[in-house]
């Protein structure tokens, strides 16, 4: 991201959070220190070079390396690692929610999803104001209501599947399922 | 254009633009009796929009239906602008419907052999207001909503977006004060959904009050308030949440 602020031009490290922070339309506050660290990182791998002016700390004014810019462009099109699912609290809660006897599963998804389209309205608020006019905040905007959107969608579908599931007599666990081409042919007679 | 204002009127005693009290309706007979809503009571204020939101079969047409008075309910009270619809003759209640409710349709329904400007001004010129007054009042309607330039295009000469803004203009035209709305943004892309919902939402806050069914969150999200139905029951509601700034960390250095 800092890379991506130098590949504009030289650029001294206070302005560099300030801009980082109007390009990610604040939502992530980044501190000086963090900034400066960064730097110091990419300067030792040799991405961003400094001037060579003696002073140090916010006189010193850095700019991009073309090793840098190649770096830049490989980061840009590198796929974060999304694998492996992240431990999710809301997932875990509604599993074991299915385990508790006594629970209201549906209460308890209805709980959650009350509290998501809350969250979800705030967020909106937002684009409704300043989002308007910050590209930047209008975009991180809509990546998070994406992501609280696609919470509530799994609420619904989990919900549907324990209902289907509680209304279902439960299957003896030690049956191991019959292969799909043998459940089909059974079918047919 | 002495409508209330959009805040400072959340006092217990500001007149509901539309109530709904212990509304049920029921289909069919028993054994067959279908519960399409059950005891619902809801109430929306001048420059409040509620989103109905729920699965397939929840009953939240129903409840548009209902509201817009083109059904009747088995028993509970519908007021409207503090009028109760109950035992109302139909012809009372169609002008009441005519002046009051303005509806937008999933998809927008303008009718393609009138101007934008004569599709806007359709629901006044029904009701027996003359042409030019109610050209007048369309041409203000498009206005607010910045389509005024547009007056004079037919319906397939309009982008998608202007479409849109044409039929939230029909309405909210002349002294409509309650919208009814289905699915309103239709098929579109989830950005243009969104500007759907920005209008209607900037509609109510000069002063209507709106009811938008809607399955979407998305779209849910920019109302002032969300219900949620299921077997027409309302089983959950969102309280008034805190404003944006929560979400955002205070920026701690400087």
């Amino acid at each position: 991201m800092l890379l991506a602020l130098l590949s504009q031009g030289p650029k001294y490290g206070l302005q560099l959070r300030e801009e980082f922070e109007a390009g990610t339309g604040e939502v992530w506050p980044l501190n000086v220190g963090q900034v400066y660290r960064t730097l110091g990182r990419l300067e030792r791998d040799g991405l961003a070079e400094s001037d060579d002016t003696g002073q140090e700390g916010p006189q010193k004014r850095f700019r991009i390396t073309p090793r840098g810019e190649q770096a830049l462009a490989a980061w840009l099109r590198t796929p974060p690692d999304l694998t492996s699912p992240p431990r999710d609290e809301l997932v875990m809660k509604v599993l074991v929610a299915a385990r508790v006897p006594g629970t209201d599963t549906r209460e308890v998804i209805q709980a959650h999803r009350v509290y998501l389209l809350e969250l979800m309205q705030q967020w909106t608020r937002l684009k409704e104001g300043e989002a308007r006019d910050d590209l930047s905040l209008a975009l991180v905007v809509d990546s998070e209501l994406f992501r609280l959107d696609a919470v509530i969608r799994w609420l619904d579908a989990a919900e549907v599947r324990l209902a289907r599931a509680a209304a279902e007599p439960p299957r003896p666990a030690s049956a191991p399922d019959p292969a799909p081409q043998l459940r089909r042919l059974g079918a047919r007679r | 254009m002495s409508r209330p204002g959009p805040d400072g009127d959340s006092s217990e005693n500001a007149v509901s633009v539309l109530e709904l009290r212990g509304v049920s309706k029921t289909y069919g007979r028993e054994p067959a009796i279908v519960h399409a809503l059950a005891g619902v009571d809801l109430s929306v204020r001048a420059g409040e929009m509620v989103a109905v939101m729920g699965p397939s079969g929840s009953g939240k047409s129903t409840l548009l239906t209902i509201a817009g008075s083109l059904e009747d309910p088995t028993s509970g009270d519908v007021l409207v602008c503090g009028i109760a619809l109950a035992g109302m003759p139909q012809g009372r209640k169609a002008r009441l419907r005519r002046r009051v409710i303005g509806y937008v349709f999933q998809d927008f329904n303008l009718l393609p052999g009138l101007t934008a400007a004569e599709n806007a001004a359709l629901p006044l010129e029904l009701d027996g207001v003359p042409v030019p007054k109610a050209r007048a009042a369309a041409l203000a309607a498009m206005e607010a909503l910045g389509v005024a330039d547009r007056a004079g295009w037919f319906p397939d000469q309009l982008s998608g977006g202007e479409r849109q803004r044409v039929a939230i203009a029909r309405a909210v035209v002349g002294d409509h004060r309650l919208l009814l709305a289905d699915e309103p943004s239709g098929a579109l892309d989830s950005v243009n959904a969104g500007e759907v919902m920005r209008l209607l939402h900037e509609a109510c806050q000069r002063g209507v009050a709106a009811v938008v069914v809607t399955h979407d969150a998305q779209l849910a999200a920019w109302a002032d308030r969300i219900v949620l139905l299921r077997d027409g029951r309302m089983t959950g509601k969102t309280t008034r949440p805190p404003g944006p700034e929560s979400l955002l960390t205070p920026g701690e250095i400087r």
